[in-house]
């Protein structure tokens, strides 16, 4: 396949970043689209171009790393796929493309196609997580969890952490990442106890770090990877709510 | 220099508990004083920066990636074991410990593999309060499967996805100790080098992966939970940023490097497509459960599967270990289906490929059972190889997964410099020559939740409280030396990319370091290595410049480091005259193709001491001596 790559090069946070266009032959429909961005920078490199910088670690679709803009999209044209699982067979011989990094006010431009996501990490470190030291835990058969109450944690849990709900939304809200973590640990019996400070410090977090307001467009369920439903932006609401009326939101 | 295991007397059983007591502790209100520094995020790293840090520690957690849960650990698909005999079937502490002795082709500690078994039934407990929502019955209690190598069922799992869970649990545990102020995070920085005073580790030079800046941080400890070195194969499982610079920087600084020649090669990996390929993707070994693997009797059979009729299939696996079937230990497999596509019957388009075929569990079970179990990585196969595996059976084939080499630690994980600990699979511990199925997410978070946080607390209480900082001038070397190594990668006016040299290595590793190794193969490899790191330090080029993020930089320092920890495979397989576990010398096999061992004169940990780039490194041995579990050959037939 013979394709025409633009691609967005910025050299930092403080400079301005253009589209740069690039043409590439040679591209096997097997290659995943990481892989093809290889070649083209092994080219780069035997030309004296600096390489095109962009993240990605496990390229199993599950470490979170990777993620572009591709052709408008996050993470490409197919559904429920991080970018490393994306393959070129999914584009046509002779296509142009567009590559760019997330665009949010909460996630900045490192270089290239790379963002800082670490928003991400303060908004879990305010709340996502059941306090609990090691070594005192009970057995754990003692913790009785019905099968379709751990099958919903589990779902809302498989969040990669990789921002596309963010890139996505035209808000650049950070709704469905904070209502997966919300959902996963109010499933639980485990994370009662913390349910509503949870909920409420998380969000505080999240409108902190600058991610905007989310209006249900929905746009973040349809570009998630990991197919994470909406609904638990519906919960997380619920959650929200019943916290703030609560007198025991301490 | 005698290796000094520090391996507690008494029975087997009682050996943790009494060490346990007899270790020194520090006072709570003394804690605060000490810093620890812990480089690696993943199960070993976040599960140890969280539990030294809920018992009052200053802890400092270093990661290249953006953000600690990136770890590769969160790739581990299939579960992690536990001896709590929840189904009734028999499993037991001691099993478990048999069992990861046997595995392991008798070349692990038995005290450290008893106390694994024994630390695994809290894991699962500690995991379990931590919300990991690992499968469940109906009933509300946790289900178990059987996994690689095991005949009871004692694996935890949540769906395909264990690792994720497990170290989201231990990330979050970490980042609630963030809130808490007792972690400082450190994330797109990179160790590039450790800093020894007076004989023990006070500190790591690290580079900001964004400014470029590179920076001293002291601490009493250090702790490496930096994961394997598998990558030095260029293809592997191994996510890409998994490298041994932090712990080859260790050894250039006095740790011993122990058996590194001991690499797991997994069964059961997507076979490579093109010369493209960046890495192996992994099946879980779960498949294996249901899946069963086959290929044609006759040689050079190119029918499509379902052509071949059942008569003309040889079920290898089924047919040569009729007790543990498809569920042999991984060695086993590997070097079964290398066997059968050697022979000319491997399938796909390059023939390196044996079929893991569904047809039969999907018409016994149906076919939603099968989606419930292994739906995630049919969706991944079919995304990868465009094939649908529900229709047509999966083409696997081995790859590089694991490393059991690693530093040498004792019983405390503490390596041969003073303050300097390794945990997870940075270490060599507690695997022997071959890891069994859902073993190392156990490993990692034994280490990092249960047995970091009594250990070190007996080495900081004999250290006294002064505070330790950056002011000495080791800490100013090291950072200069770090700083030339940078410039230097930069300056090679070379023509090919670090990528390119990298695969070369790759290749040559993969060819006579791999799963067949012989003399004249390895001797080869080490000429072949040698010419291939010369190559790269006159031939390579960086572009760019060190004060942006710049990712031909940081893989020319782990390439460079790769070309080092080649040699020192490659010299330690070609003095281990004896096959074990993942380790094979086609010298030393069985009449019938299995591994041979040499217990009289191999039974032993190597341990290499680095004696400077232009000396051969020394070899230390650490004798192991069995009490428990008979050395004896291993059969699954």
């Amino acid at each position: 396949m013979n394709l025409t790559l633009k691609i967005w090069r910025q050299p930092n946070a403080h400079t301005r970043g253009q589209l740069v266009t690039y043409s590439i032959s040679g591209v096997s429909p097997d290659m995943s689209f990481l892989e093809m961005l290889d070649v083209l920078n092994q080219q780069l490199i035997h030309k004296g171009e600096e390489p095109v910088a962009f993240l990605s670690d496990c390229r199993e679709g599950i470490c979170g790393s990777c993620g572009l803009f591709i052709n408008g999209r996050a993470h490409g044209p197919l559904s429920g796929t991080a970018t490393c699982q994306l393959h070129m067979r999914a584009f046509k011989d002779g296509d142009t493309i567009v590559i760019e990094p997330w665009r949010a006010k909460g996630f900045p431009v490192i270089r290239d196609l790379v963002v800082d996501r670490s928003a991400f990490d303060r908004i879990i470190q305010a709340g996502g997580y059941i306090s609990v030291n090691t070594g005192s835990a009970p057995d754990a058969n003692a913790i009785l969890i019905p099968k379709s109450a751990a099958d919903a944690a589990f779902d809302a849990a498989a969040c990669i952490g990789c921002g596309a709900c963010v890139a996505t939304c035209k808000n650049a809200s950070a709704m469905l990442f904070v209502a997966a973590k919300v959902s996963h640990l109010a499933y639980l019996p485990q994370g009662q106890p913390e349910r509503r400070r949870r909920v409420l410090n998380m969000v505080a977090a999240m409108d902190r770090e600058g991610f905007g307001s989310c209006t249900l467009t929905g746009a973040c369920e349809v570009e998630c990877p990991k197919k994470i439903s909406i609904s638990h932006i519906v919960r997380l609401n619920r959650e929200y709510l019943s916290a703030v009326v609560s007198d025991e939101a301490d | 220099m005698i290796l000094d295991a520090k391996i507690p007397d008494g029975p087997i059983q009682d050996k943790w508990s009494n060490h346990k007591f007899r270790l020194k502790l520090v006072n709570p209100a003394n804690k605060r004083k000490f810093n620890i520094i812990v480089v690696g995020t993943g199960l070993a790293g976040a599960s140890a920066a969280a539990s030294l840090a809920e018992l009052g520690y200053n802890v400092q957690a270093f990661c290249f990636h953006d953000s600690p849960r990136r770890a590769h650990s969160i790739a581990a698909q299939g579960g992690i074991n536990a001896a709590k005999n929840y189904q009734n079937d028999g499993d037991s502490v001691w099993r478990l410990f048999y069992d990861t002795v046997k595995g392991g082709d008798y070349r692990a500690r038995e005290a450290n593999v008893y106390r694994l078994a024994e630390l695994s039934v809290n894991i699962i407990d500690q995991c379990v309060a931590q919300g990991v929502p690992f499968a469940r019955e109906y009933g509300g209690l946790l289900e178990n499967r059987s996994f690689g190598g095991a005949q009871v069922s004692r694996t935890f799992y949540a769906r395909g996805q264990t690792g994720q869970q497990l170290l989201l649990g231990a990330y979050q545990a970490m980042l609630r100790q963030v809130e808490l102020g007792r972690v400082t995070l450190f994330p797109f920085h990179e160790m590039l080098d450790l800093v020894v005073i007076d004989g023990a580790a006070k500190g790591i030079v690290t580079r900001n992966l964004i400014t470029g800046e590179i920076r001293s941080h002291a601490a009493h400890a250090v702790l490496l939970a930096t994961g394997g070195y598998g990558n030095v194969y260029y293809l592997s499982t191994n996510a890409k940023g998994s490298n041994a610079t932090a712990i080859w920087r260790a050894y250039k600084r006095g740790a011993f490097f122990a058996n590194p020649c001991f690499t797991q090669i997994h069964p059961t990996c997507i076979p490579v497509s093109g010369h493209y390929q960046s890495k192996l993707t992994l099946m879980s070994e779960g498949l294996r459960n249901d899946g069963r693997v086959w290929v044609p009797k006759q040689v050079g059979d190119k029918r499509p599967p379902d052509q071949i009729p059942e008569d003309e299939r040889d079920y290898f696996l089924e047919r040569k270990y009729p007790a543990f079937g498809n569920l042999v230990p991984r060695d086993v497999a590997a070097r079964s289906i290398k066997e059968v596509c050697d022979e000319g019957r491997g399938v796909g388009p390059t023939g390196m490929a044996v079929y893991l075929d569904f047809a039969d569990a999907i018409k016994r079970l149906g076919r939603h059972v099968i989606e419930e179990r292994y739906g995630n990585l049919f969706e991944m196969y079919e995304r990868i190889t465009n094939e649908n595996p529900y229709h047509t059976p999966m083409r696997i084939y081995p790859a590089v997964h694991y490393t059991m080499g690693g530093l040498w630690v004792d019983y405390n994980l503490m390596t041969t410099i003073p303050g300097l600990y390794a945990l997870g699979e940075c270490n060599f511990s507690d695997h022997g020559a071959n890891r069994l199925g859902a073993s190392a997410l156990m490993q990692g978070l034994a280490d990092g939740y249960f047995i970091i946080p009594y250990t070190i607390g007996d080495y900081l209480a004999g250290l006294g409280f002064e505070k330790v900082t950056t002011d000495h001038p080791a800490f100013r070397q090291a950072e200069q030396e770090v700083h030339e190594r940078t410039k230097k990668f930069l300056a090679i006016p070379g023509k090919r990319s670090v990528d390119e040299i990298h695969r070369e290595l790759g290749r040559v590793m993969w060819d006579y370091v791999g799963m067949a190794r012989s003399a004249e193969g390895l001797r080869n490899a080490i000429d072949r290595i040698r010419e291939i790191r010369e190559e790269f330090w006159r031939n390579v080029r960086v572009l760019g410049r060190d004060d942006h993020l710049n990712e031909s930089l940081e893989k020319a320092g782990r390439v460079a480091d790769f070309l080092e920890l080649a040699e020192l495979i490659a010299v330690d397989a070609l003095l281990r005259n004896e096959s074990c576990g993942g380790h094979f010398r086609v010298e030393y096999q069985t009449p019938d193709g299995e591994a041979l061992r040499d217990d009289e004169h191999y039974a032993y940990v190597a341990a290499w001491q680095y004696q400077g780039d232009d000396q051969p490194p020394q070899l230390h041995k650490e004798p192991l001596h069995f009490e428990y579990v008979k050395l004896s050959q291993r059969s699954y037939k």
